[in-house]
């Protein structure tokens, strides 16, 4: 239970001559559900993009599973195949329906047969409560079911950690609980989460630990009720007070 | 009538540019339509038959074989109908539903062989045929259709390759997609079949007709690739970070997301680009070859059928158009079916 499968070593991060990381620290056990947020532009979603390689560090050490991010391609592209990620925009592929969407990644990725790929798609389909929606194509569908979809897509690599980046920021208000709830019901099986959310519903629902950001630095670690409830820092009292 | 009344006389304004427009209409198509059509021959099998002072369409049926076979040997034409039924076949691929792409790929990829040996012959029981017998509409189909066969994996590649993040891959696709649009066909024709064998050792003579093709397929494959180029551009980075976050490599994320999505945007400026690379093969006449512009252009130096340029050009012109025309019918069918407007 308790071997860390994310650190997050003195991170660095620039973006021309902007520093969006500045010395991260993060340690994540197998079947923590830790939810990240801070006010826009903390460096919170490239964070996570860093976590499986979509952000290349400056400096400091990213290991996922035992596996160091800095050893190239292979190391990066071995990493993604066992974390999951789910993007604010979806990104579902559209020229594909939704069940060739979720079976894509599996069939080429991991050399599944399309029986089984198939099957499993199914499986996750049903997961996140659409499963009549597999002949569909992604744009037929409400912005809650396409991101439920992409969560299903995720799963479908049967990942070891989950990455969210801010999963909830682009749906319409009524959408957003049932995205929340398949989320919640992911934290509950047992999955390794990361969430980047400004939904505190969802950090209250299901975070082990939340982890408040601000320019690039951890400003805050603790568990729901005492980041709500009796934060230590300044920064996080001013930050709750805009946002509850 | 009641359509008439509201769209074309609802005011002093509208029916007098209806009436206008009608008048130039009937001025220009009545003699046109009486030339082409009721005061021409039809029937009949010689230069005398034609005397009503029509359009002599004897001469373009007497010499409707030539024109679509060119010098192709009579005994062995039923080859080239074989090829094609075959192209039609093919062409219905696009619409099957259920036909995989890579399966499609490789009939297709079958079929040109299949083709290319059954024109050429030498094999088996078939006759040898040389290119050079080659002309008339069959040859204006066998570059178009050769040549954007060639054409199209290169384009692939030059477009990705000209957004490559390697330099050397980046800089040596742009330099060569520049250097064949900078220049125009004629001069890639010529090189082709005048310069190219200079280079050559002696004995090592590529046919005249595959010489022309590669030039034509590199130089198409120039032009497509900016299409494609441009279909790449309205792809959002979300998509190649969300196959990416699925450990889907370089050429999976190229082949199953990106491609499909960027050739879907560019159909009408892909067809746009096929069309005109049918009309463009008329240039090879500038090499001694003759397509069908340039069979029927040939045939009007015959003794037996002099002046006749009107009748043969109008004759061009009318194929020319139906199948670019049918062309264009059959790209928005592809985009219908392919999914367009779901994207």
């Amino acid at each position: 239970m308790s071997e860390p499968v994310i650190k997050v070593e003195q991170v660095h991060k620039w973006f021309g001559s902007h520093q969006a990381l500045a010395g991260v620290d993060l340690t994540v056990n197998a079947g923590e559900r830790i939810v990240v947020c801070g006010p826009s532009g903390s460096g919170k979603s490239t964070l996570v993009r860093c976590m499986n390689g979509l952000e290349t560090i400056d400096s400091g050490a990213i290991t996922i599973n035992q596996i160091d991010l800095s050893g190239g391609l292979t190391a990066i592209e071995q990493v993604r195949k066992s974390v999951g990620m789910v993007f604010q925009q979806f990104n579902l592929f559209p020229h594909l329906t939704v069940e060739e969407n979720l079976c894509l990644a599996p069939t080429r990725s991991l050399g599944l047969s399309a029986y089984a790929a198939k099957e499993r798609a199914l499986k996750y389909l049903e997961r996140v409560h659409i499963p009549e929606q597999a002949a569909k194509f992604p744009l037929q569908l409400s912005g809650g079911q396409q991101q439920r979809v992409a969560i299903a897509r995720a799963l479908c690599m049967e990942p070891k950690i989950m990455l969210f980046d801010e999963p909830t920021s682009a749906l319409d208000p009524e959408m957003i609980k049932e995205v929340v709830d398949v989320i919640a019901e992911l934290a509950e099986d047992g999955m390794t989460l990361v969430c980047v959310t400004h939904e505190m519903g969802l950090a209250r629902a299901m975070a082990d630990r939340i982890v408040f950001l601000d320019e690039g630095l951890v400003v805050e670690e603790a568990p729901p009720s005492a980041f709500f409830n009796a934060p230590k820092s300044d920064r996080t009292k001013q930050f709750l007070c805009k946002i509850l | 009538m009641s359509w008439v009344r509201e769209n074309l006389f609802s005011s002093w304004g509208n029916t007098l540019t209806s009436c206008f427009i009608g008048f130039v209409l009937a001025w220009a198509l009545v003699p046109f339509v009486d030339w082409a059509v009721i005061s021409a021959d039809w029937g009949g099998s010689k230069r005398t038959d034609c005397n009503s002072g029509g359009a002599c369409w004897v001469y373009v049926i007497q010499r409707f074989d030539q024109f679509m076979y060119g010098f192709y040997p009579v005994s062995e034409r039923w080859r080239v109908d074989v090829v094609g039924i075959l192209l039609v076949v093919a062409l219905t691929l696009f619409f099957w539903p259920r036909v995989s792409a890579r399966l499609a790929l490789l009939c297709w990829a079958l079929a040109l062989f299949f083709c290319w040996f059954l024109l050429t012959g030498g094999v088996l029981a078939l006759p040898y045929v040389e290119t050079r017998l080659w002309g008339g509409m069959m040859l204006t189909v066998v570059l178009t259709v050769g040549g954007l066969v060639l054409a199209f994996p290169v384009a692939i590649l030059l477009a990705l390759g000209r957004r490559s993040s390697l330099p050397l891959v980046r800089i040596s696709c742009t330099a060569f997609i520049e250097l064949w649009r900078g220049v125009p066909l004629i001069t890639v024709l010529f090189m082709a079949s005048v310069m190219l064998p200079l280079f050559l050792p002696d004995g090592a003579g590529v046919d005249k007709l595959l010489r022309a093709l590669i030039g034509v397929s590199l130089f198409a494959g120039a032009y497509l690739a900016e299409v494609i180029r441009g279909g790449l551009q309205a792809i959002l980075r979300g998509q190649y970070e969300a196959a990416a976050a699925l450990g889907l490599g370089y050429w999976k994320t190229m082949t199953y997301v990106i491609m499909p999505q960027a050739l879907r945007h560019v159909i009408p400026g892909l067809l746009n680009t096929i069309i005109a690379l049918f009309k463009d093969t008329t240039l090879v006449l500038i090499i001694g070859m003759f397509d069908f512009l340039g069979i029927i252009q040939a045939s009007l130096n015959d003794q037996e059928w002099l002046g006749l340029a009107a009748e043969g050009y109008v004759f061009a012109a009318l194929i020319y158009w139906s199948i670019c025309y049918s062309l264009s019918r059959l790209s928005i069918k592809v985009e219908q079916h392919s999914g367009v407007h779901r994207v």
